[in-house]
């Protein structure tokens, strides 16, 4: 009788722990088989290379997803380049210069900065950012990919500087004790020897930023104009994959080909995170089993 | 000498980068807290909108995003909490466990809005409960699975193997070790892991905007099938989608200040239940 409960209790436990893995592969089954009828009607080829998103045109609807790949690349990137030096710098000082003191007050201000929603960083990106773009551009409207790539870099820092912190942390303290006995400067230490060292702790944690950012809806719905074409520089507005589906789901009726196209949309957006998380997942794993 | 100088020049640098950020944060709270606390009284805390949401309150946002929490936490916070004891108490280390970990970690990085299309496609028309409060919060639960399966776990891991052993040892079973001398200890880390990953889930809106979030909603919702108001896709509307949109922005302040401070007054609540129980706990 006890053996029995016991058993079931197990098995009950196993299958909760199952359940993710189910969750995950539904997630992709469901994006999969839901953008399939699509594909009826839309080429893949022009889906992957034309840069005309317009299902509603009058005359003939079209499908391409160039300009969203290219607009969610853009924001990310002007994140990337934003948010890695500065998430960085930001580590490098809480792990070898700041103090206990320091630490503790900063730990929390980072914690904060990660649970402001991101609809709160979409609305001041709106009534903040955007007219300081606007004025110091001198351009009439200051939502555009320059206001995306900004915001979106404020969300991706607290994911970068706390796993590079952890990556710096878990160097070995030998590393750090043999660069300073053969005689190198602290500041030596910290660029020559710990930031190498963390390197791809310090990537998985770029990788990871990057995957949010990519993946963000809500502060590019509001930030970045999202005009559905195709952008020539970080002034212009732009529409991401993710702004794209927010918009127009709500709109679109169900069972439609852009009903289908959006799920299309969102399974490329889907693979593109999944990748970028594995990669992460893949270094930071090797780079654990390497300071071990 | 120059060694000193690039040093001094480096840390000043670092320094920089650590101002920075905490600057980004300063203005953020600044700006919100000084244009919206004009805003923010009892009324607009308890009374609904009028006029075209120009004037009157945010109450029924404050209930929805309550209620579609509450789901949220009764699938998120279960399912989590038994996926993080199987982790740790029960599987062994193979591929099985390999794949399940692979897959918490992946699904904390899928976009909440692929969590949204999902919600749409399996809970509003496969299950057929149409946009609603359960739709929205079951969506929204799935999302926060992995956050309160990693928490739950954390504080698992913090139980030392000797209290194991000890039942063990006195012919308890694998289970009644866990639920008399594990779970006990594990149970405060684990609430404030879940919610920390709950007021994550408060404030986030893609994944209900097709779900069961409503633009506007004269009444309150009177059962979980109804649609519903809820703060962050409030805060949404009131910043872009209204039609007077200068004259409704005081009071998108104003919602994006209770939503922060609901936000941070969750965070806070969690680390003092954390504080009382470790106290508690031992006396």
């Amino acid at each position: 009788m006890r053996e029995l409960k016991e058993r079931m209790i197990h098995c009950l436990l196993f299958f909760n722990g199952l359940l993710v893995v189910v969750v995950l592969i539904g997630i992709f089954a469901l994006l999969f088989f839901t953008s399939i009828p699509a594909f009826k009607e839309i080429s893949l080829k022009e889906f992957f290379t034309s840069t005309n998103w317009n299902p509603t045109s009058y005359v003939k609807s079209s499908y391409g997803i160039v300009s969203m790949l290219v607009s969610t690349f853009m924001v990310t990137i002007g994140a990337l380049i934003i948010a890695v030096p500065l998430g960085i710098g930001t580590a490098a000082y809480l792990s070898d210069v700041a103090n206990a003191r320091v630490r503790e007050i900063a730990k929390p201000i980072i914690e904060i900065l990660a649970g402001i929603p991101s609809v709160v960083i979409g609305f001041l990106g709106i009534v903040l950012v955007g007219p300081i773009i606007a004025k110091v551009f001198g351009i009439p409207n200051g939502l555009n990919a320059l206001n995306g790539a900004v915001l979106l870099a404020i969300m991706a820092l607290p994911t970068i500087i706390s796993i590079s912190e952890d990556a710096l942390g878990s160097v070995p303290k030998s590393f750090t004790e043999a660069s300073l006995a053969l005689g190198a400067s602290h500041w030596q230490t910290v660029t020559k020897v710990k930031i190498p060292a963390a390197m791809s702790g310090i990537f998985a944690a770029c990788m990871l930023g990057m995957g949010r950012a990519v993946g963000e809806t809500m502060t590019v719905l509001m930030a970045t104009g999202c005009a559905p074409a195709m952008p020539r520089g970080f002034l212009d507005s732009v529409r991401t994959m993710t702004s794209t589906i927010a918009i127009e789901l709500g709109e679109v009726p169900y069972y439609t080909t852009h009903y289908y196209a959006l799920f299309g949309v969102g399974l490329v957006l889907f693979i593109i995170t999944f990748a970028v998380n594995m990669v992460s997942d893949i270094v930071l794993h090797k780079y654990q089993v390497k300071v071990r | 000498m120059n060694k000193n100088i690039s040093e001094k020049t480096g840390f000043s640098i670092l320094r920089l980068c650590m101002a920075i950020v905490v600057i980004f944060l300063l203005v953020i709270l600044f700006d919100i807290i000084s244009k919206g606390i004009g805003k923010v009284n009892w009324e607009f805390l308890t009374q609904p909108p009028r006029r075209g949401m120009t004037e009157g309150g945010i109450f029924p946002a404050i209930v929805g995003t309550f209620l579609v929490t509450l789901i949220t936490a009764l699938l998120a916070v279960p399912m989590g909490m038994g996926c993080a004891i199987y982790l740790n108490e029960y599987a062994k280390d193979n591929k099985t466990t390999r794949l399940i970990r692979m897959s918490i970690r992946n699904l904390s990085g899928v976009p909440s809005i692929v969590y949204g299309l999902f919600g749409v496609v399996l809970f509003v028309q496969l299950m057929h409960l149409g946009t609603c409060i359960l739709a929205a919060g079951l969506t929204l639960g799935l999302m926060t699975l992995p956050w309160t399966i990693t928490a739950s776990e954390e504080a698992l891991k913090n139980v030392p193997q000797s209290y194991r052993d000890g039942a063990l040892a006195l012919g308890a079973t694998k289970w009644k070790a866990i639920r008399t001398n594990v779970l006990p200890y594990a149970v405060p880390g684990m609430l404030t892991g879940t919610i920390l990953g709950l007021a994550r889930a408060a404030g986030e809106t893609a994944p209900i905007l097709f779900t069961g979030a409503a633009f506007f909603l004269p009444f309150l919702p009177r059962s979980v099938f109804d649609q519903f108001m809820a703060l962050p896709y409030h805060l949404y509307i009131m910043a872009t989608q209204h039609h007077a949109i200068s004259q409704v922005r005081p009071i998108a302040y104003a919602t994006a200040l209770v939503l922060i401070t609901l936000i941070f007054s969750m965070n806070l609540a969690a680390i003092v239940l954390r504080y009382h129980l470790r106290k508690l706990k031992k006396e």
